[in-house]
C-alpha cells in the first residue's frame, strides 16, 4: 500500500499521506469546509454532517472530518447537493436550538443562505437552565449535541465519566446519571466540557452572571442557589 | 423477589459486554433499574454509572424510573393502525381511567405504545411486560380483548407457505432436534468440505444477504476469513424490527435448528468460535425457542467443544435487545452487545475487519443464515436452481395489510407482485390503493406496477427494493396521510440521535406529516429538502432511508401536501 | 426567549497557571478587569487544552475584596494594622532591617523566597538577600515538599529535577506512581497518565497506602503500610538482582558502587518486605518484573515519599531501581518528582536556596561566587545559610532576629505549628509580602501588598523544567505592586542607609531586564529569552545557547555527577508510630479543590465546593469508634488538637486517617511533628500518631449544615472510571 494518495479537491490536485482526512487535505489547500461538531482535540464522530462533501458524485455525501482521502477520487466541497444538505441541517438546527451564543454557526447560517424561520411551528429543545454548582451553568436549550463535552469528560481527556446522553433521537440531551446535580455526580469541575462547548450551553458562572448584568460581588455571593432547585420544584 | 446481590452474583468478574443481560435481569425483576442497582452494576462490571444510565435511557424496554407492575404497549405502526390499534389503546385507557402514557392510581397498569412487534399478520398486536415475568407478545388484540388478564398464551398462528426453507412449517409446530436431524450439513462441512469448501459453495449459490443491504454473502465471509485479528465472531442479526416484517420471527419460532446450523456453518467457514444471536427484546417467544434449541444442540454435542470430534468448537450466546430499531444496523448492534448505546459506527472500517469488539465479524440476517445448511448439504447449484441469475434461491417475504391471507411466503424470485398477492395471498381485500414495498424504509408502488417481477434487479430498476422483505398492502379505504404520519412517528421514535440530519430531520418530517390534513405553504419543499438531506447526508442506513417512503409518496401523489388553492 | 447578549472580552491574555507545578498554559478572558472565563490553548504543551478546576474556575481570588490594597503597619497586637503609604512602609522596613544588619549581621535575618512568585521576583529577592543583607539565609517551601527527593537525587545522580517532560507520558510503557495522588495534586498530568493506560495500553503500578483514583487504572496496586516505602522498593531491587533482570550494560557504562550495593540487598527479600509493609511478596515480585522487563519505564512520585524522615532514602531507593534497570536517559524513562507549586522549580532555579545561586551554581565554589560578586559589585558570603526548618529553631534560640516572608504562609505549612508560632513570636521584626492577609502575616510588623500572577510579567518554570511566560492581564489591585519592584525598592533604600558604594543594581525597567541579567549569569538558562518564549511557548532548561532546542529529558549520555551512584540503604524508621495512647496513624496532604495554605483557594468559589476539612477514616475504624460520616471528631496528637468532621471511606487503610492541610480551622500541621530527615531537613508530614474522640459540633460557620449538604465532599471510591 502506498504511503501517499493523490486526489482532486475542487479541481486542485493534492498529494497527502494515506489516512489524511478530506477535511485536513482541504485545509492544506486553503479550502474551508464548515464544521460544527468537529474539534481538533476530540474524537471525530461525523455527527453534524455540515462538513459533507461530494466524493465522485456518489449516492451518499461524505463527512469530510471522518472520510480518508482516497487515491484518484474527485471531491467537490461545494455544489448544489452539498449546499442543500448544509443549509437544511442549519435550518433544522436553528429551529430546534437557541444559537444566539454560537456566532460561528450564525456565520454559517448566512454563508449558506439558511432561513432561520424555515420550519414554522417546529418543536424546540427547551430546557431549564441548570445552575447547580459554583463554577459553571448548563443551558441545554443551546446544546447542539456535538458530544464534545461527553467525550472530554470521558476518554478524550478527563476519564471522569460524569456525563452521558439521556433519551434518544430528537429528544436526546446531555445529562448526569439520573439527572443528579453536578456536585452529586463524579464531576471534578475541570471544565474541559466548558472549554470545548461550541455554543453558549456551557458557561463559566462568572461569565453567565456578568451577561445577566450581575457584578462580580453579586456573583460571588450567589451561592449554591439552585443546587436543590429541582427538589423545591418537586415540592411545589 | 431476587435481591440486587443475587442478580449480580453470576456476573462477578464479567465486563461491560454483560451490561445488556444484567439490565434485562434487573428490569424484569424490579420493573426498573434505579440508582442503587446502577451503582452496584457499575462496580460489578466496571462501567461508569453515567454510561449505564445512558444505556438504560436509550432502550425503550428499560426504565430508570419506577414503572407500574404491568406495562401494556400497543403497536401503532401502519398495519396495526389500520387494524384499529388506536381504538384498542383508547378503550384500554378508558377502562383503566387513565390517559395514554399515564399510570393507574394503584400503580398497577400503564398503557403505552410500541413500534412494530412483527405480528402484522395478526394486527393489532401488543407487548405486555409484567414485573417478575418475561415479556409476552399478543396478537390480535381487539378492543374487547382482556389484556389485563395475563394468562395468555400466544394465540397467533402465522400463515406460512413454502417448500424449501419453510418446508413442513405450519406455524404451529416447533421443530425439535429429532425433527431436524443431527446437523448433517455441518458434519459434511467439517468432515469433507472444510472452511474454504463451505465458502466455495456459498459463493457458487450466488446468495445475496436477506437483511436489506443485498450484499453477496460469500464475499463477506471471505473477507472476514482473510482478515487479520483474533478472535473472530459471527453475529446473527435477529433484530427484525422493520415495520411489516415478521419472516425472521416465523423462522426463529419454527426452525431454530436451521438457524443454529447456519450460524455454526458460518463460524466454521470464517474461523470463529463464538457467535451471538442478537434477538430483539420484543420477540420473547423467539428468544426462548432459540435458547431451548441451543441447549438441545449443545447437549447433543452439535454445539460446544470439539464438534463431531473435530477441532471446531462453537459457543452460541443469545443477546436480547433492549428495544431499539437502530440495533438492526450492524454496527449499532455491535455497540449493543458491547454494552453501549446503540449508536451506529462510522464505516469504514467495516465489520469484516473491525466488527464486534473491533475484531473481524460476519453479521448476517436470520434468513440468510437459514439458507446455508441447504446450500452446504446440497451444493450451491442446488440453491441456484431457483430464481434468476442475479436473485438466486428462494426468498421470504412478509405480506400484511389488505390481503385475504397475510403471512410469510417463500417466493421464487421472478414471480410478479400480482402473482404473489393473487395466487399466494388470496388477493387484495377491496380495491388496491398502494403497496409499501420493503418496510417503513421502503417505497410505495401503485396498482400499475403490480407486474414488477420480484427480484433484486427488477425492483432496483423501478427504484424500489426488497428491503427487509416486507410488503404492506393498502386498499382504497386506507388513509395515505395517516400511513405517512405513522411512518413519520416511527422514524422519529427510532432515530438514535447521533447525526444531525436524522436526529433533526425525523422530527421535522414527522411534524409536517402530522399536519398533512392542513399543510402549510412550502411543506412539500420542506419534506423534499429534509428527505434528500437525510438520504444523502445521514450517517447510517436508518437516516438514509427514513425519508424514502415519503419521497416516493411525494413523487407518486403530487397533490399530497399541496395547500388548497395554491399551485403545487 | 431573547438571551442576554454574549460577553465578549476586552482582551485575552496568554499566561501560565498559578497553581500546581504542571504549568498549564491558559488564556484569561477579561471584561471590565474581571477574569470571566479561562480557556486553554489546545496546541500547546504541557496541557494541550486541559485545565483542572483550580486553573479553570479558581482565579476569582484575584478580585476578591479581601485582597490587600495598601501597605499595612502593625498597630497594636497581632492582627491589628493600620494602612500606610508605600513611602512610609518601605522606609520603615529598610530602616529596621538595616538596623538589624548593623547590630547583628545579615545572618540574623531569615528569609523565605516564594515558590508562587516568578523567577524574576525570586532572582531579585535572593540577590537582595545575598548582596545587601549579606547572608545566604534564603530558602523556601521546597524544603517542606521535595527536599527528600532533591537530596536523594543529588546524591545519586547530581540533579534533582524531573528527568522527563510531560509530553513523553503518553508514550510510557510501564510506570510506577508512588506517594502521589496525582489526579488531585497534579490533575492535568494525571490525564496523560490515564491516557497512557487506557489508550496506549501502558501498565501502571501504584504503590500507595491510599486507594487513590489511579488505583482504578492500575495493573497492580501495592498497598504498603504507611512509612514502609523503602522496604518495598528495596525488595523490588532484591528481586531484580536475584532474577538477574538488571541491565548489565547500563550498569557498567553509567554507574558505580554496584557490587557493594547488591551485597547490601541480600537481606531485603520480598518475604521480609511483606512482613514489614504488608504487601504480599508475590505482588512485589510482579511489580519488580513488570518494571525491569519494560521497554520504557518511569517513576512518578510526590510528597507521599518525600515528606518523610527517610525521604532521602526513598529517593535513593527509587534511583537505585532506575540505575539497575537502565530506565533513565531515554524518552519515557526516568525519575520524576512531581513538583507541588507553580514555580517551586523556578524558585530553586533562581537561587532561592541557602547553598546555591541560580541553576544550582554552588555558593561555595569561589569561581562561581566571584562571577556573582563582580556582576553585583559586592562581596558575598561563602557560608551556606539556614533552611526553613532551621530558621524556625533559629528564631526560638534568638539567633534569628528578623524574618522576611515573600508570599508564603509558614504558619500553615510548617510542621508542629504551635512550636513555629511560638518561635515567630520571638522575632524583633517580621515583614510579609503577600496578596492576602494570612496566618503568618497577622504576626508581621509590616505587610506589603503584592501583585498577583495576573497583574505582572515574568516567567514560571514548571515541574518538567519548562520556562514559560507570565503576562499581565489585570491592572494593579489597589496599590499593590509586583514583588520584584517591592524588593528593589527596599534594596535601594537599604543600600543608601548602609552606605553601599556601588549598587548591586536594582533599577530594572521591567521583568525582562531581570531575566536578561539572570541568563547571562546562568549558563543553563543562557539560550532562553523572552523573545523565544513568545514564539515557542516554553523552553525546557538546560538550554545553553540561543539555538539550543532545550532539553525535554535528561541524562541521555551522562549524569551531572558523572556516573550514577548506587546507595546501599538500611531499613529503619524513627517516625512517630501509633501506640496505645495515640493509636491512629495520621497522614496529611492535599485535596483537588484547594492548594497549599489555602491563601488563593479559600477566597474563591473553590471553597464553596470543598468548604471544610474532612478527616478520612476507614469503615472498620469508624465502626470501632461508633462514628458515621458527618460526625465531629477531635483529632489530637502530642502537639495539638483540631476538630473536624469525618468521612468514612475505604480510601484510607485501617488504622490510618487522612487530613488535608489547607484549612486553618483544623490546621493539620498543629498535629504533625517537626522531626526531620537528617540529610534533607524535610519534616515527617505523613507520619504522626493521633487519637480520636467524638465531639460536638464547634461554633464554626457552616457547622450546623449537614455534611452532604455542603459542597461536593464525597467518597471518591464510589465511582468507577
Amino acid at each position: 500500500m502506498s504511503d501517499t494518495v493523490t486526489l482532486t479537491i475542487d479541481d486542485h490536485e493534492i498529494t497527502v499521506p494515506a489516512g489524511t482526512t478530506v477535511l485536513e487535505a482541504a485545509a492544506q489547500l486553503g479550502v474551508e469546509v464548515p464544521v460544527i461538531c468537529y474539534h481538533d482535540a476530540t474524537t471525530s464522530n461525523g455527527l453534524c454532517r455540515v462538513c459533507v462533501v461530494d466524493v465522485n458524485n456518489g449516492r451518499l455525501l461524505q463527512a469530510a472530518c471522518v472520510t480518508a482521502c482516497a487515491n484518484g477520487s474527485k471531491v467537490e466541497t461545494r455544489n448544489e447537493r452539498v449546499e442543500r444538505s448544509r443549509r437544511t441541517i442549519l435550518e433544522m438546527l436553528n429551529s430546534a436550538v437557541d444559537l444566539q451564543h454560537a456566532p460561528a454557526i450564525q456565520t454559517l447560517m448566512s454563508d449558506y443562505d439558511a432561513d432561520p424561520a424555515r420550519f414554522p411551528d417546529a418543536e424546540r429543545r427547551e430546557h431549564a437552565l441548570l445552575d447547580d454548582n459554583p463554577f459553571y451553568v448548563r443551558d441545554y436549550s443551546q446544546c447542539v449535541l456535538c458530544w464534545r463535552c461527553v467525550q472530554v469528560c470521558a476518554e478524550d481527556a478527563q476519564y471522569t465519566f460524569a456525563l452521558t446522553f439521556d433519551g434518544r433521537g430528537f429528544d436526546t440531551h446531555i445529562a448526569t446519571a439520573f439527572d443528579i446535580p453536578m456536585p452529586e455526580s463524579p464531576c471534578v469541575f475541570c471544565g474541559q466540557c466548558v472549554g470545548v462547548c461550541p455554543t453558549g450551553a456551557l458557561k463559566p458562572k462568572i461569565q453567565w452572571g456578568m451577561e445577566q448584568g450581575l457584578t462580580p460581588d453579586e456573583i460571588r455571593q450567589s451561592t449554591r442557589r439552585s443546587r436543590h432547585r429541582r427538589e423545591e420544584a418537586e415540592d411545589g | 423477589m431476587d435481591s440486587l446481590a443475587e442478580i449480580l452474583a453470576p456476573y462477578q468478574g464479567r465486563q461491560r459486554d454483560a451490561l445488556l443481560p444484567v439490565l434485562w435481569d434487573m428490569q424484569t425483576a424490579f420493573g426498573h433499574i434505579g440508582p442503587d442497582a446502577v451503582r452496584q452494576i457499575s462496580h460489578t462490571l466496571h462501567v461508569p454509572e453515567a454510561d449505564i444510565y445512558g444505556v438504560i435511557s436509550f432502550y425503550s424496554l428499560f426504565s430508570a424510573a419506577p414503572t407500574t407492575e404491568t406495562v401494556i404497549r400497543v403497536c401503532t405502526d401502519p398495519v396495526c393502525g389500520l387494524a384499529g390499534a388506536d381504538e384498542v389503546v383508547h378503550r384500554l385507557c378508558h377502562r383503566l381511567n387513565i390517559q395514554h402514557d399515564e399510570t393507574t392510581s394503584d400503580g398497577k397498569y400503564a398503557v403505552s405504545h410500541t413500534t412494530c412487534l412483527g405480528l402484522c399478520d395478526h394486527a393489532p398486536a401488543a407487548l405486555i411486560s409484567q414485573r417478575g415475568h418475561e415479556e409476552i407478545a399478543v396478537a390480535p388484540v381487539s378492543p374487547e380483548s382482556d389484556l389485563l388478564e395475563l394468562q395468555i398464551t400466544p394465540p397467533y398462528q402465522s400463515i406460512v407457505r413454502g417448500d424449501i426453507l419453510l418446508r413442513g412449517v405450519d406455524g404451529r409446530h416447533v421443530e425439535s432436534l429429532t425433527d431436524y436431524g443431527n446437523y448433517r450439513a455441518l458434519h459434511h462441512a467439517i468432515t469433507t468440505l472444510g472452511p474454504e469448501g463451505v465458502i466455495g459453495e456459498v459463493e457458487k449459490s450466488g446468495l445475496i444477504g436477506r437483511g436489506g443491504a443485498a450484499f453477496p454473502t460469500a464475499s463477506k465471509w471471505k473477507m472476514t476469513r482473510q482478515a487479520a485479528g483474533q478472535p473472530k465472531y459471527v453475529v446473527c442479526n435477529a433484530d427484525e424490527s422493520e415495520p411489516g416484517t415478521f419472516k425472521d420471527r416465523v423462522l426463529m419460532e419454527a426452525r431454530p435448528h436451521l438457524i443454529l446450523e447456519g450460524v455454526a456453518l458460518c463460524a466454521f467457514a470464517i474461523g470463529a468460535t463464538k457467535a451471538y444471536l442478537f434477538v430483539r427484546g420484543e420477540y420473547p417467544e423467539s428468544t426462548w425457542r432459540l435458547q431451548r434449541a441451543i441447549d438441545e444442540a449443545t447437549h447433543a454435542g452439535l454445539l460446544g467443544e470439539n464438534i463431531f470430534g473435530s477441532d471446531f468448537s462453537l459457543d452460541i450466546e443469545i443477546r436480547r435487545g433492549g428495544g431499539a430499531y437502530i440495533c438492526g444496523e450492524e454496527t449499532a448492534l455491535f455497540e449493543a452487545i458491547e454494552g453501549d448505546r446503540g449508536f451506529p459506527r462510522i464505516k469504514p472500517p467495516y465489520p469484516t475487519t473491525h466488527g464486534l469488539f473491533q475484531r473481524p465479524t460476519v453479521v448476517n440476517n436470520v434468513e440468510t443464515l437459514s439458507t446455508i445448511p441447504g446450500i452446504v448439504e446440497h451444493g450451491g447449484d442446488w440453491f441456484k436452481q431457483w430464481g434468476t441469475e442475479k436473485s438466486t434461491g428462494p426468498k421470504l417475504v412478509s405480506v400484511s395489510g389488505h390481503v385475504h391471507r397475510p403471512g410469510v411466503y417463500e417466493i421464487i424470485p421472478g414471480m410478479t407482485l400480482r402473482q404473489l398477492l393473487e395466487d399466494f395471498c388470496g388477493g387484495v381485500v377491496g380495491n388496491l390503493q398502494t403497496v409499501l414495498m420493503g418496510g417503513a424504509a421502503g417505497t410505495f408502488l401503485t396498482p400499475d406496477q403490480l407486474e414488477v417481477r420480484l427480484t433484486f434487479e427488477d425492483l432496483r430498476a423501478i427504484r424500489s427494493t426488497f428491503g427487509s422483505g416486507a410488503i404492506m398492502v393498502f386498499n382504497e379505504t386506507a388513509d395515505l396521510p395517516d400511513i405517512l404520519r405513522r411512518l413519520g412517528r416511527f422514524f422519529k421514535h427510532e432515530s438514535c440521535g447521533k447525526c444531525f440530519p436524522c436526529q433533526l430531520g425525523t422530527q421535522r418530517q414527522m411534524e409536517i406529516l402530522e399536519r398533512a390534513a392542513a399543510p402549510l405553504a412550502g411543506d412539500r419543499e420542506r419534506l423534499h429538502d429534509i428527505g434528500l438531506t437525510m438520504t444523502e447526508s445521514s450517517l447510517c442506513g436508518l437516516g438514509q432511508t427514513a425519508a424514502s417512503a415519503v419521497l416516493s409518496a411525494l413523487e407518486k401523489w403530487p397533490d399530497l401536501f399541496a395547500v388548497k388553492g395554491q399551485p403545487v | 426567549m431573547v438571551a442576554a447578549p454574549m460577553l465578549s472580552p476586552d482582551h485575552t491574555v496568554r499566561t501560565t497557571c498559578p497553581y500546581c507545578g504542571v504549568g498549564c498554559q491558559m488564556n484569561l478572558h477579561i471584561k471590565d478587569d474581571v477574569i470571566y472565563r479561562v480557556s486553554a490553548p489546545f496546541d500547546s504543551a504541557p496541557n494541550y487544552g486541559n485545565l483542572c478546576v483550580k486553573g479553570r474556575f479558581g482565579l476569582d481570588f484575584t478580585t476578591h475584596p479581601r485582597r490587600l490594597k495598601t501597605p499595612l503597619i502593625r498597630n497594636g497586637g497581632p492582627g491589628e494594622f493600620r494602612e500606610a503609604t508605600w513611602e512610609e512602609a518601605l522606609t520603615l522596613v529598610a530602616e529596621r532591617l538595616s538596623q538589624i544588619v548593623r547590630e547583628s549581621g545579615g545572618d540574623s535575618i531569615a528569609t523565605y523566597a516564594c515558590a508562587k512568585a516568578t523567577n524574576e521576583d525570586n532572582y531579585v529577592f535572593q540577590k537582595w538577600v545575598r548582596a545587601v543583607l549579606k547572608t545566604n539565609n534564603v530558602d523556601h517551601c521546597a524544603r517542606l515538599c521535595h527536599a527528600g527527593s532533591v537530596t536523594g537525587l543529588q546524591l545519586a545522580i547530581g540533579s534533582s529535577a524531573m528527568s522527563n517532560s510531560i509530553a513523553e507520558m503518553e508514550h510510557l510503557d510501564t510506570f510506577i506512581v508512588t506517594g502521589s495522588n496525582t489526579t488531585e495534586t497534579h490533575p492535568v498530568i494525571s490525564l496523560f497518565l490515564k491516557r497512557a493506560v487506557r489508550q496506549n495500553g501502558a501498565k501502571l503500578i501504584v504503590i500507595d497506602p491510599r486507594q487513590i483514583e489511579l488505583t482504578d487504572f492500575a495493573t497492580l496496586w501495592l498497598r504498603q503500610k504507611p512509612g514502609t516505602d523503602v522496604a518495598v522498593y528495596q525488595a523490588m531491587a532484591h528481586v531484580i538482582v536475584a532474577e538477574k533482570l538488571y541491565n548489565e550494560d547500563f550498569i557498567s557504562r553509567r554507574t558505580e558502587d554496584f557490587n557493594d550495593y547488591i551485597e547490601s540487598l541480600e537481606q531485603f527479600t520480598p518475604e521480609w518486605a511483606e512482613e514489614i509493609s504488608g504487601v504480599p511478596a508475590e505482588q512485589i515480585r510482579q511489580a519488580a518484573r513488570m518494571y525491569a522487563q519494560a521497554d520504557r519505564a518511569a517513576f512518578y512520585w510526590g510528597m507521599g515519599i518525600s515528606q518523610s524522615t527517610h525521604g532521602t532514602d526513598n529517593a535513593l531507593a527509587l534511583t537505585n531501581l532506575a540505575l539497575l534497570t537502565g530506565h533513565i536517559g531515554k524518552p519515557g524513562t526516568g525519575l520524576n518528582p512531581l513538583r507541588g507549586q507553580n514555580n517551586v522549580q523556578g524558585c530553586s532555579d533562581s537561587g532561592g536556596l541557602p547553598n546555591v545561586f541560580t541553576a544550582y551554581q554552588k555558593i561555595t565554589d569561589p569561581a562561581i561566587r566571584g562571577k556573582f560578586e563582580s556582576a553585583w559589585h559586592t562581596s558575598l558570603s561563602p557560608d551556606p545559610g539556614l533552611t526553613v526548618t532551621e530558621m524556625v529553631d533559629g528564631a526560638l534560640l534568638g539567633k534569628i532576629r528578623a524574618m522576611v516572608v515573600m508570599g508564603e504562609n509558614p504558619l500553615m505549612s510548617e510542621p508542629n505549628l504551635a512550636h513555629a508560632r511560638h518561635a515567630m513570636e520571638h522575632l524583633d521584626f517580621t515583614m510579609c509580602i503577600d496578596i492576602f492577609m494570612n496566618e503568618t502575616s497577622e504576626l508581621a510588623d509590616v505587610i506589603l501588598p503584592s501583585a498577583s500572577f495576573a497583574e505582572k510579567d515574568g516567567t514560571f518554570t514548571n515541574s518538567d523544567r519548562r520556562v514559560q511566560r507570565v503576562r499581565q492581564a489585570l491592572p494593579a489591585y489597589g496599590e499593590s505592586r509586583p514583588d520584584w519592584q517591592i524588593v528593589c525598592d527596599i534594596a535601594t533604600r537599604m543600600e543608601k542607609i548602609l552606605e553601599v558604594e556601588h549598587s548591586a543594581g536594582y533599577d530594572y525597567p521591567d521583568a525582562e531586564a531581570i531575566w536578561e541579567e539572570m541568563r547571562f549569569l546562568t549558563p543553563d538558562f543562557y539560550g532562553i529569552t523572552y523573545e523565544r518564549l513568545e514564539h515557542e511557548g516554553g523552553v525546557h532548561w538546560p538550554c545553553p545557547t540561543l539555538d539550543h532546542p532545550g532539553t525535554p529529558y535528561l541524562f541521555e549520555n551522562d549524569f551531572p555527577r558523572g556516573r550514577g551512584k548506587f546507595w546501599a540503604l538500611e531499613y529503619g524508621t524513627d517516625s512517630e508510630l501509633p501506640d496505645a495512647e495515640y493509636p491512629y496513624h495520621l497522614t496529611t496532604g492535599r485535596v483537588l479543590f484547594h492548594w497549599h495554605g489555602g491563601t488563593m483557594t479559600r477566597p474563591s468559589k473553590l471553597n464553596e465546593i470543598f468548604p471544610e476539612p474532612i478527616l478520612e477514616m476507614h469503615p472498620d475504624d469508624a465502626h470501632t469508634l461508633e462514628l458515621v460520616s458527618g460526625d465531629w471528631v477531635e483529632v489530637s496528637s502530642r502537639r495539638g488538637s483540631v476538630v473536624c468532621r469525618v468521612m468514612v471511606t475505604g480510601r484510607s487503610p485501617v488504622g490510618t486517617v487522612f487530613l488535608p492541610f489547607h484549612f486553618v480551622e483544623a490546621a493539620a500541621n498543629l498535629l504533625t511533628l517537626d522531626k526531620i530527615d537528617p540529610r534533607a531537613k524535610i519534616p515527617d508530614f505523613k507520619m504522626a500518631a493521633v487519637r480520636l474522640r467524638k465531639t460536638d459540633a464547634p461554633m464554626r460557620e457552616g457547622a450546623d449544615i449537614a455534611l452532604d449538604e455542603r459542597g461536593t465532599i464525597k467518597d471518591p471510591t464510589t465511582y468507577v472510571h
